[in-house]
């Protein structure tokens, strides 16, 4: 009854191949697009920005670019928590060295630099494949974490190790400090992610795409029928570093303020982003929307329930979120590898002929 | 003999006896990986888990007693007994075959014929979930595991050295029962999967698991004996190491340490997983004391994977694994 | 049927047929111990539909990944469309305008059908990372015009009702199908089947057979495939080639190869006469 597909056909390429071919859906998207830029931002407050919203769009980044990589080429990153710190401390660096120029640049630059890295550390994917790949990345995350720690060049030689992120304002607007409004914080990293999935989008839909999954499900006669493999995985890397990048940098600059870097970008973060795309679903873009939703709200939740609630203590919910959130890891693999966006998609096919069973 | 040859020979032989523990623990991802080709994550953490059960065990601790306290309002923490070592390091085994049991029959079973990058993230949804799990079961303070291997600076060798070099080299005595718990853990190990119809049923499950169902080879058995050995080998890693330094969360991140030994030795080869480990602890060892000091120290953190990913860049088998060739 | 000089060539239903397109000089291959090609000299003519048959482990893939560039051979030449061809990697090779299917299915898992005939299209899609990012504009175009070839190819070979299904739903007959859709989306030169009608019940070889000729003359393609159905090859092809145990042991029209000797003992049997 509420999603019925009599009349809504395509009548040419571009129409066939839109992102969301079913009417209902378009619309949908749009209001969920209207009340995110023009009402969230009026009922904000500062709880809701800084536990919910703004790790969610800053998450859903980092799922993004981690999904583009091992969700679309089957790559697979334990990196990624090396690879945010990459952006935060170029970011960081930029913004002292350049205080003039906007914090836009500054952001969108180290996604550039830490897209460049990131691919270096790419280069080994053309001999190592799968696991040992993905070992290979732990050496890029070990290595990079204690790089920053070590070499005070990158935290500006403070006392402490530590990095935190001047005042910053963009169109007058203060964005990053302790004096930036809730509704800033949330709408510089609103804006960040409408371009990213919007980036990602594009690419996934065109050849580029279509490279990195063939790269992904068969690379052997993906080669064959003309892929360059190593072209094809370095872009991966490349693109899924600059989404990461600018993760890492807003985290830092917009939503931490300041950090240590193996407290914030230690394995942990890897491994956290890594279960968002999971659960989420590997080799797609609402599925990284969905997973970093739920990794955000699952933790938020239980203290809430728990600790709010029941007057638990907090150790106490912690191990309860490691026990909720591994299970659900393994039930989702069992049931649904393809992810929450799966289970949607599922859910909308049903909903389509809903009443009828088929 | 110049001092810094000393050093480094001490330093060589205390990178030995650490690469013996890191190949205790490899040893466990081996038997699972050449038995049903999954990379089992968890294994760090089955160390954690089994050294908290042993000590939980024979310090009389009541399980879950942390949220039992919470839910109740009550405020029990132990029984009041005391466990010898030998009867709680058999509970503990029992323990660990019921942890295999119910990870065979609830997990793995109904993942079978998935791709290896589903399995191991599987295994690292299971760590995470085995880690709260011991934590809610026993409290995530670090605890002191004493089970009567012998501790402290080993008198004889320090003597010997004294008088040969000038030097008294300090090797730990534990690092010494260590090695050779390993060198028997290894052997019975490699005894076991070359001369029993078990250890054959094994390596037939390794090669082929539909060829072995074919001649009448319980899967779920063999899967079921082999968490359950991996689980005892944790349990042995997990004791020393946490007689070493305390059961406590880090005890876990030695997985991640054994995941270079089993880069360079090969995923499937048991005398990778000991010339790895052993190559990983003196490599480790050696160029933190060599080049450590000029590049601010601490080179420990990453020092063995750049290693592995060296290796592999040449060699994507690593030393002893098999050859992967490609068909179409 | 008559046989000229240079490479001409007319076949028994009378169309005429080019130049040499490619040629295996002296090819051996070695993997260690094993001899899987040994010595084998033919060439495939241009426009000719060039089959090659022989029992199992003859080497017949190899051959094929040979052409292909997957495996670089330790003695001989490749001599494609007169240049000898250095080693070239399997993409490079490609883009010079080869395309194949494989004996088990090789088809993007993952992908819908069409997504999987358009990666067949990758070496004539050359816009950049940065205007794909866009989309719209050069990218979009591209995209557009490389669907209408596909669906041209796609109604060509009668998979318009499947073609957002994920092709990992198929059954092997249309995974066959598909497989050729995207061979032929590359608007090859020269197009290698490994073992096409494998699995394949009477009617769906007919189809596929028909598919193959139609491709043969209307586009033109020169066509080499393996198969191990002798109906099919005597039917289809226009020229034979035989090995057995990595050798060639025959090669010529269908009818001078069915009466070759060492082929008849080698493969198909005494005769009856």
């Amino acid at each position: 009854m509420l999603y019925r597909e009599a009349g809504d056909y395509s009548t040419s390429y571009p129409e066939d191949s839109q992102t969301f071919p079913i009417k209902f859906d378009r619309y949908r998207y749009y209001v969920i697009l209207a009340v995110a830029f023009l009402v969230i931002p009026f009922f904000i407050n500062d709880y809701w920005a800084n536990a919910v919203l703004v790790p969610f769009l800053i998450y859903s980044i980092a799922a993004i670019g981690l999904n583009i990589l091992t969700g679309y080429c089957g790559q697979v990153s334990l990196g990624t928590g090396g690879f945010m710190a990459v952006g935060a401390y170029a970011c960081y660096k930029l913004m002292t060295s350049f205080p003039e120029i906007s914090i836009m640049i500054h952001i969108l630059l180290a996604g550039g630099v830490t897209a460049a890295v990131v691919t270096l550390f790419g280069l080994p994917s053309l001999r190592i494949k799968g696991f040992y790949l993905a070992v290979s990345t732990l050496a890029a995350q070990f290595f990079l974490v204690w790089m920053f720690n070590k070499v005070p060049w990158f935290y500006n030689y403070s006392m402490t190790g530590m990095i935190g992120s001047p005042e910053r304002t963009v169109l007058g607007i203060v964005v990053t400090g302790p004096a930036t409004d809730a509704w800033a914080k949330y709408m510089i990293c609103l804006i960040f992610v409408t371009l990213c999935a919007v980036l990602a989008r594009n690419m996934t839909r065109g050849s580029v795409g279509r490279k990195w999954m063939a790269i992904r499900d068969m690379d052997i006669a993906a080669e064959i029928i003309g892929v360059n493999p190593l072209m094809a995985k370095l872009s991966a890397f490349a693109v899924s570093g600059f989404f990461i990048g600018i993760a890492g940098a807003l985290f830092f600059s917009v939503y931490l303020g300041a950090i240590e870097v193996t407290e914030a970008f230690g394995i942990e973060k890897s491994f956290l982003v890594l279960f968002m795309v999971i659960i989420g679903g590997l080799g797609s873009i609402f599925g990284s929307f969905a997973g970093a939703a739920f990794m955000v709200l699952l933790p938020v939740l239980l203290k809430n329930l728990l600790v709010g609630g029941l007057n638990w203590p907090t150790d106490l919910a912690q191990h309860l979120y490691f026990i909720i959130a591994g299970g659900l890891i393994i039930i989702f693999l069992i049931l649904e590898p393809h992810g929450l966006a799966q289970l949607w998609r599922v859910a909308k096919e049903k909903l389509r002929l809903w009443p009828f069973p088929h | 003999m110049p001092d810094q040859v000393l050093f480094a020979a001490e330093v060589m032989l205390n990178g030995l006896m650490a690469g013996v523990l890191y190949s205790l623990v490899a040893l466990g991802f081996v038997l699972i990986f050449k038995a049903s080709g999954i990379f089992n994550y968890a294994q760090g953490v089955m160390a954690l888990f089994a050294a908290l059960t042993l000590v939980g065990i024979m310090d009389g601790q009541v399980p879950f007693s942390h949220l039992i306290n919470a839910i109740f309002g009550t405020n029990i923490h132990h029984f009041g007994w005391h466990t010898p070592a030998l009867l709680a390091i058999i509970l503990t085994i029992m323990v660990m075959v019921l942890f295999a049991w119910l990870v065979q029959r609830f997990i793995f079973r109904h993942l079978v014929n998935q791709e290896p990058i589903i399995l191991f993230m599987a295994t690292i949804g299971l760590a995470y979930f085995l880690e709260g799990v011991g934590d809610l079961m026993w409290g995530s303070d670090i605890k002191k595991l004493d089970v009567g291997i012998p501790k402290g600076m080993n008198e004889t060798i320090e003597s010997i050295t004294h008088g040969a070099f000038g030097y008294g080299f300090f090797i730990d005595n534990l690092d010494i029962f260590a090695t050779f718990v390993a060198i028997i853990l290894v052997a019975i190990l490699v005894c076991f999967s070359q001369y029993t119809k078990q250890g054959r049923a094994l390596r037939a499950v390794a090669d082929d698991h539909q060829a072995a169902l074919s001649v009448g080879i319980s899967l779920s058995y063999i899967w079921i004996l082999v968490w359950s050995i991996a689980g005892f080998v944790a349990l042995v890693a997990g004791t020393i190491w946490g007689a070493k330094s305390g059961v406590q969360f880090s005890l876990s991140l030695i997985a991640l340490k054994a995941l270079p030994v089993l880069m360079l030795g090969g995923f499937t080869s048991i005398p990778g997983a000991i010339i790895g480990g052993l190559i990983i602890g003196v490599g480790e060892k050696l160029f933190e004391f060599l080049v450590g000091p000029w590049i601010g120290g601490a080179t420990e953190n990453w020092f063995a994977y750049v290693l592995a990913l060296l290796f592999l860049v040449f060699r994507p088998q690593g030393l002893f694994g098999e050859k992967i060739i490609e068909r179409v | 049927m008559s046989n000229g000089s240079e490479g001409n060539f007319v076949t028994t239903d009378g169309r005429n047929i080019g130049g040499v397109m490619m040629e295996m000089k002296n090819i051996t291959l070695r993997f260690g111990g094993v001899v899987a090609l040994e010595n084998i000299s033919f060439n495939i003519l241009e426009g000719e539909v060039r089959a090659i048959i022989g029992p199992n482990g003859a080497g017949k893939s190899s051959m094929l990944n040979v052409i292909s560039g997957f495996y670089i051979p330790q003695e001989g030449e490749v001599i494609f469309q007169g240049s000898p061809r250095p080693s070239l990697k399997p993409f490079e090779v490609a883009h010079q305008g080869i395309a194949r299917t494989f004996q088990n299915i090789a088809l993007f898992e993952g992908m819908s059908v069409l997504d999987n005939v358009m990666t067949g299209r990758l070496t004539k899609m050359k816009t950049g990372i940065f205007s794909q990012m866009i989309w719209a504009g050069k990218a979009e175009r591209e995209e557009i015009e490389n669907r209408e070839a596909v669906e041209k190819i796609i109604d060509f070979l009668e998979i318009q009702a499947i073609r957002k299904t994920p092709v990992s739903r198929l059954p092997y007959g249309l995974k066959k199908r598909v497989e050729l859709a995207r061979a032929l989306a590359a608007e090859p030169n020269l197009l290698l089947l490994d073992e096409p009608m494998a699995g394949m019940n009477v009617e769906e070889k007919q189809d596929m057979s028909r598919f193959i000729l139609d491709v043969n003359s209307e586009f033109g393609t020169t066509i080499a495939l393996i198969e191990h159905d002798m109906g099919v090859v005597m039917d289809l092809s226009d020229r034979v080639v035989v090995m057995d145990y990595g050798r060639k042991i025959g090669d010529g029209t269908p009818d001078e190869v069915r009466n070759n000797q060492e082929v008849i003992d080698a493969y198909l049997g005494v005769s009856h006469d």
